[in-house]
């Protein structure tokens, strides 16, 4: 199988700072993948660059076989214009620990912004595809409220919805609930538990909840200092932590 | 002359000429801000600078001389403008300059995580800023804005040194034949007090409507 997300020899560095090492990674077509790692370690930021918020210094990532960064015109390799970004872009969709919700509109809008903006539809049938999302995540109720009226843990659901109605085949999800309370996590684990478990949407999430990945994760990464120090099913992982930078990482979570 | 003589006097022949020219100015004003302010964050370095040229000539010098330059100078270069136009000319682009760097500000405000939620939903550069950064940075520039009109508003009075009829003018010409001082600048003073009310009162309404939802 050919994979429909390919880190090829990837570095980034901020300024001396190298965040990812030549680092070389695929994920498959319908995978849920989970990365964990301590702060620092590289997961977000190659999720980052995957939804091009950043580029890498060097190496190259295709998705769905074609260069994200780069574009072969005639046999040769050119920096990847605004056009060729939005073509890329349309497969991929992201979910961030803050939610980034847009502060002006209410809840319905939200969700209807970029279908009507940028894929053209019509607010008709924009309205109904939004209404039928924010009910899946359970906030049907909701529709006419604005951002600063929820909690947490609603507003990651609203933003989920958000990511939803563009219909990508590629999910990241970055730390989701890392800036919730404790009490409300659970909820939004079961929407994206939800997700994973009925749709083929290939996930990519990071994560600090351990028995999340454990649960819904085909195959889970290990970051550590910029690399992938170890990767392999959850089983393997959190079972059978052969380095022993990960035994001490799993150790904190299993006191 | 009694007090309210004096007040007929000024409404009659001056009240038209400053709210002429501080509407027209705040107009000019408003647009010359907003297009420099935006201009100041273009890509393009020539843009940037022509933007930055204007902000600084403008913001750098007096307004009362930017006024005469434009009525006694300009003609000296072939360029006749009425008094009215180059009031409105002068004070437009004079304030114009301080409105883009509260343009420029309020954008620059807006949380970085709006544009990358507007990247991860493949909006354009032109829809991001019209749909999302632009809505929210114009909350934050509302209450500057509105300060900026008071200011212009009271600047008016400086268009009665190019032969402008205005409110001030008006005031000027009343004090020499009646002597009547106190009366007439109190007067003065109470009226651009009144016209400048319904400015902040406006802008405070205009921010809560646009707000409506934040906390």
């Amino acid at each position: 199988m050919t994979p429909i997300v390919s880190y090829k020899n990837i570095t980034k560095a901020y300024g001396e700072l190298e965040v990812l090492k030549e680092i070389d990674f695929d994920i498959y077509p319908g995978e849920k993948v989970a990365l964990i790692g301590p702060s620092g370690s590289g997961k977000t930021t190659l999720a980052r660059l995957l939804m091009t918020l950043e580029e890498p210094n060097s190496g190259t990532i295709e998705v769905e076989g074609k260069g994200l960064w780069h574009e072969e015109i005639n046999g040769k390799l050119v920096k990847a214009n605004g056009k060729h970004l939005r073509e890329m872009r349309k497969s991929i969709g992201m979910v961030f620990q803050h939610f980034y919700l847009f502060p002006h509109m209410t809840v319905l809008k939200n969700v209807m912004e970029a279908p009507v903006t940028v894929l053209g539809l019509s607010k008709k049938k924009a309205r109904l595809q939004a209404e039928e999302m924010l009910e899946k995540v359970g906030l049907g109720d909701k529709l006419d409220v604005y951002p600063a009226q929820l909690s947490g843990g609603q507003k990651q659901r609203v933003a989920i919805a958000r990511a939803l109605v563009m219909k990508p085949n590629i999910m990241l999800f970055d730390e989701p609930t890392s800036a919730l309370d404790p009490e409300l996590v659970g909820e939004v684990l079961e929407v994206i538990k939800e997700i994973a478990l009925e749709s083929d949407m290939t996930m990519l999430l990071i994560t600090h909840e351990m028995d999340f990945a454990k649960e819904i994760a085909d195959r889970v990464a290990f970051f550590n200092e910029g690399t992938i120090a170890e990767q392999g099913t959850p089983e393997e992982i959190f079972n059978h932590p052969k380095t022993p930078r990960l035994q001490t990482f799993l150790s904190r979570f299993n006191p | 002359m009694s007090t309210y003589e004096i007040f007929v006097s000024l409404a009659k022949v001056g009240l038209k000429v400053t709210l002429q020219v501080t509407f027209s100015a705040a107009v000019l004003a408003l647009v010359l801000g907003g297009i420099s302010g935006l201009a100041r964050m273009s890509k393009h370095k020539i843009i940037r600078f022509i933007s930055s040229v204007y902000i600084e000539i403008f913001r750098g010098t007096s307004l009362l001389v930017q006024l005469f330059w434009m009525y006694f100078v300009l003609p000296m270069m072939g360029i006749r403008l009425s008094a009215l136009t180059a009031g409105i000319l002068a004070i437009g682009l004079n304030f114009g300059a301080y409105c883009s760097e509260i343009v420029r500000s309020a954008i620059q405000a807006v949380p970085s995580g709006q544009t990358e939620a507007c990247i991860a939903l493949n909006m354009t550069k032109v829809q991001r800023m019209r749909r999302v950064i632009i809505p929210q940075a114009f909350v934050m520039m509302i209450p500057n804005l509105g300060n900026q009109l008071i200011e212009l508003l009271k600047s008016t009075s400086l268009v009665s040194m190019i032969t402008l009829t205005d409110l001030t003018y008006q005031a000027n010409i009343l004090n020499a034949t009646t002597f009547e001082t106190t009366k007439i600048y109190s007067m003065l003073l109470i009226i651009y007090f009144i016209i400048g009310l319904p400015l902040s009162k406006g802008m405070k309404l205009l921010e809560q409507k646009v707000s409506e939802g934040r906390v």
